[in-house]
């Protein structure tokens, strides 16, 4: 299986020869972080073709289709327009908080972005507690939305920013502890260690009942936390029009919206991991040589392959529901899934203590 | 008899026999003491104000109310009239009929007339700063008096009420802590330009406060200086889902006034089509509803099916969604020969749709929990509010007046009506999806027996109604529609009056809204489904 450490640290060697060590040491990190950047934008500009294809049909619709070969290129040009519209100053907000919330929400995405292990050695951020910062930036964007409902000076986009902040407070606490079921099974917080524990099957396989009941959960908890539909309140647009982000204009509004199609991606990247494999091609032991013909498709597209299918299942979810209300959204998590959760992560105890898993 | 008793009881009654319904007139001081008896007497029970109409006689003002018992089912006008054109005023019914609270504000908007007694005495559909009383026959109505207006008209936090010895009582309509979200004009759950003004605590709505007059168009005031034919149009863009529907009623008015007798085809016309309007405007109802809720697929299910509905009607009419179909004595083209075959067609094409309609949406956990208990209306209130149609039904009251006053050919169709007791949000989406079956039903009874005739009677092209005053009501897609004509035989209405569908169901928000969320206010409007020009008028 190829192995993608074997261009990075050839790239390392070429400047560690060429430049002294410091100097190569901040050109890498500029490479990354463009690389990062860069594949952010590609994928939310996918993601968002992709939704408004699914949503079409599932709406019996066609979609776009008329930029570019099958509308391709409808998102790129969506882009454009979005990046050449004025950002609209409005009157009575607190300028600096308006103008800060968009970047802290864009900052935490990326942060969390970079923790995903795309591939075998393609990986930023990896270290021993990966999965714990991965949950502890992706945190922040709350205090973005918040700050942006609170600088608005918009009376919906509060309402929107409170609810927001209720609901992904509360949805942390199940996607935190269905993370720490899986954890618990496989004993370690860091991600390529996570991943590697997944080579004679996937944990969803491996834990079964507990670590279905977490995926389950984990996908609910997700699609809470993305602030998708069914769980769209902070930005109910029969109710509040566009709660949180009403008043952004531009490039401001576009961050927001980048934002949530690469939380989105995040939140099907980390149910991948943790649930599918990563981008670990299916084993089963035992069958040497299905695990050997399994071998032969690019760890890339394993990763991306699961994530478009957790990605499917989400906006499945997103284009068939009606919306909850908050007191029913907090119910929710509060008196269901998070006894489940707590129970879960006792049942997963159990069954690692007394090796029932496979 | 009835006569007889209302006299003996407050002996300065008038009582005038103009066709079906005889008129109590009494002056403006025994007015409340005949209303309290027409409501509360055993043998009365007038509990439903169907119409409140504001009238100018030259040289008095005053309103005449079109009273109805739900049990007894007996109808009659009361009229009160005041001579003091400075400063009149009548006393208030606005605690005996609820639904009087909206319309005693819109005669004080048309008329000035204030009402000692009522709470809330605001201008409901002009500007707070227009001159004059439009609909008084003295109205000056040159451009000098009330030139367009460029700047915003800023809503009073205050209110007047004036007592019954014409002191002004001041009132302020919310506390100074109160959290106050304007929810419209320009907002996607009011459907069109509404607007309510609504004091939060935290998600919990304390009040209501409802602004209509965004679309005011003075429609009543324009009839009053058209003729019958030319004022046909401005019925169809009243509800614009039930045009048809509404048109049918004003037809029906002017013919009965004339004694005209159409053919027995018109009959059976003019019934397809009001079905055909009714499926459309519940198709659109169940689609923008789930949109409310957040279910944006499903929305383009119903519009998927209810194109097929516009396409029949379009095929014939040439409109889709304001037809311009009838006309008095009959209607304006014969139908499509393609007409009958495309309705048959449409029969068998929607039933499995709605069976996906229940497993899409009505059967969803998320949607039950949002309307189950939601807006709970009970069916006193229902009659007080006047909330007729789907939604009146939906709280037990048997208001359909297809059964009620058959019209057209609904005497021959056999038909459920559709009658639910709970009143919540869950039991008016209900009555709109049966009734959608229903008017399957009478699509297929009536689809295949069109008797062969003209499509029309030759009318006069001048057309007077006799001196008299005519009242006609049919069932519109969402409550009884119906149209108020006064005429002192001349070729314009003296007075015209629609009642509004869509009016009580909007004066009824504030009372069911009252300690819900606010998401549970989008789903209270989307069931009570209102269309806001039949409000505005």
């Amino acid at each position: 299986m190829f192995d993608f450490s074997v261009i990075t640290q050839w790239i390392d060697q070429l400047l560690r020869g060429a430049l002294p060590d410091a100097a190569a040491t901040v050109v890498e990190c500029v490479l990354i972080g463009l690389a990062l950047l860069l594949g952010y934008a590609v994928i939310a500009l996918a993601l968002i073709y992709v939704e408004r294809k699914v949503c079409a049909w599932f709406q019996c619709r066609l979609g776009p289709n008329r930029v570019g070969p099958f509308g391709l290129l409808q998102s790129v040009a969506d882009m454009i327009k979005m990046l050449i519209k004025e950002i609209i100053e409005i009157k009575h907000v607190d300028r600096f908080l308006f103008g800060l919330a968009p970047y802290i929400v864009i900052i935490a995405s990326v942060a969390a972005f970079s923790c995903l292990p795309f591939a075998k050695g393609l990986q930023v951020l990896d270290f021993n507690v990966g999965i714990f910062f991965l949950i502890a930036v992706s945190s922040i964007g709350i205090v973005g939305i918040l700050l942006a409902g609170w600088a608005s000076n918009n009376k919906y986009s509060l309402i929107g920013a409170m609810r927001s902040g209720a609901q992904m407070i509360s949805y942390e606490l199940s996607i935190g502890l269905s993370i720490l079921t899986m954890v618990v099974l496989s004993g370690t917080l860091q991600i390529t260690e996570l991943v590697e524990g997944q080579a004679d099957g996937w944990f969803l396989f491996k834990g079964h009942v507990p670590a279905l009941i977490a995926f389950v959960v984990y996908l609910v908890a997700g699609t809470a936390e993305t602030n998708r539909g069914p769980f769209d309140l902070p930005e109910a647009d029969s109710e509040l029009t566009a709660g949180y982000h009403t008043e952004y204009s531009g490039m401001h509004f576009g961050f927001f919206y980048l934002a949530e199609y690469l939380n989105m991606f995040i939140v099907a990247g980390v149910a991948a991991t943790l649930f599918l494999g990563g981008w670990m091609p299916l084993h089963v032991p035992g069958w040497e040589s299905f695990n050997e013909v399994m071998d032969y498709i690019p760890s890339l597209f394993w990763f991306l392959g699961k994530v478009g299918a957790m990605i499917f299942v989400i906006m499945w979810f997103k284009w068939t529901f009606p919306r909850l209300r908050i007191d029913q959204l907090l119910r929710l998590e509060w008196k269901y899934l998070l006894p489940i959760n707590l129970l879960n992560l006792l049942l997963m105890v159990i069954v690692v203590v007394y090796k029932l898993h496979f | 008899m009835l006569k007889d008793k209302i006299v003996a009881k407050i002996p300065g009654t008038r009582v005038v026999e103009n066709g079906t319904i005889p008129t109590f007139a009494v002056a403006p001081g025994d007015y409340r003491a005949l209303a309290l008896f027409l409501r509360d007497d055993a043998e009365m029970l007038f509990d439903f104000m169907a119409c409140m109409t504001g009238v100018d006689r030259g040289d008095a003002l005053g309103v005449v109310l079109l009273l109805e018992s739900t049990t007894l089912g007996h109808r009659a006008y009361v009229e009160t009239m005041t001579t003091d054109r400075e400063r009149p005023a009548l006393p208030t019914v606005s605690d005996l009929w609820e639904t009087a609270n909206l319309n005693e504000r819109e005669v004080y908007d048309y008329f000035g007339i204030r009402f000692s007694g009522h709470p809330d005495t605001r201008r409901l559909f002009l500007r707070n700063d227009w001159v004059g009383y439009p609909l008084r026959k003295d109205y000056n109505a040159s451009e000098a008096t009330n030139p367009a207006r460029l700047e915003s008209d800023e809503s009073p936090d205050e209110t007047v009420s004036y007592r019954e010895d014409g002191e002004k009582e001041t009132r302020s309509l919310f506390d100074d802590d109160e959290y106050v979200v304007n929810i419209g004009p320009q907002h996607p759950a009011t459907h069109g330009v509404l607007r309510f003004r609504v004091a939060l605590e935290g998600e919990i709505v304390k009040k209501v406060d409802v602004h209509c007059g965004y679309i005011h168009r003075g429609i009543e005031k324009m009839c009053e200086s058209l003729s019958y034919q030319q004022m046909l149009p401005l019925a169809d863009r009243l509800d614009y889902l039930a045009a048809h529907q509404h048109r049918h009623a004003l037809c029906l008015c002017i013919e009965e006034a004339l004694q005209l007798e159409v053919p027995e085809r018109v009959k059976y016309i003019r019934t397809i089509m009001d079905e055909l309007n009714r499926l459309s405007s519940h198709l659109l109802f169940w689609s923008t509803l789930c949109m409310d809720l957040g279910a944006l697929t499903a929305f383009f299910y119903g519009f998927r099916d209810r194109e097929k509905v516009l396409d029949i009607m379009e095929e014939t009419t040439g409109g889709r969604l304001i037809q311009h179909y009838n006309v008095i004595g009959g209607v304006s083209a014969d139908i499509h020969p393609n007409f009958t075959r495309r309705i048959k067609e449409f029969i068998k094409y929607l039933p499995p749709m709605l069976k996906e309609y229940d497993q899409v949406f009505t059967g969803n956990v998320i949607a039950r929990q949002r309307m189950e208990g939601i807006g709970v209306l009970s069916r006193e209130d229902a009659i007080s509010f006047g909330v007729t149609g789907p939604s009146g039904r939906a709280s037990g009251w048997a208001c359909d007046v297809r059964k009620r006053r058959p019209y057209g050919v609904y005497d021959k169709v056999d038909f459920n009506e559709i009658v639910y007791t709970g009143g919540d949000s869950f039991h008016r989406y209900m009555v709109r999806v049966k009734e959608i079956a229903e008017s399957l039903r009478i699509l297929e009874q009536l689809v295949d027996n069109i008797p062969a005739g003209d499509f029309a009677v030759k009318t006069k092209p001048v057309i007077k109604l006799p001196e008299g005053r005519y009242f006609k009501s049919v069932e519109g897609s969402r409550g009884e529609f119906g149209v108020y004509i006064e005429s002192r035989g001349e070729k314009t209405p003296y007075r015209l009056k629609f009642r509004s569908t869509s009016f009580p169901l909007v004066s009824v928000v504030p009372h069911l809204a009252r300690g819900s969320k606010i998401a549970d206010l989008i789903a209270i409007g989307g069931t009570l489904d209102y269309i806001v020009p039949d409000v505005d008028r």
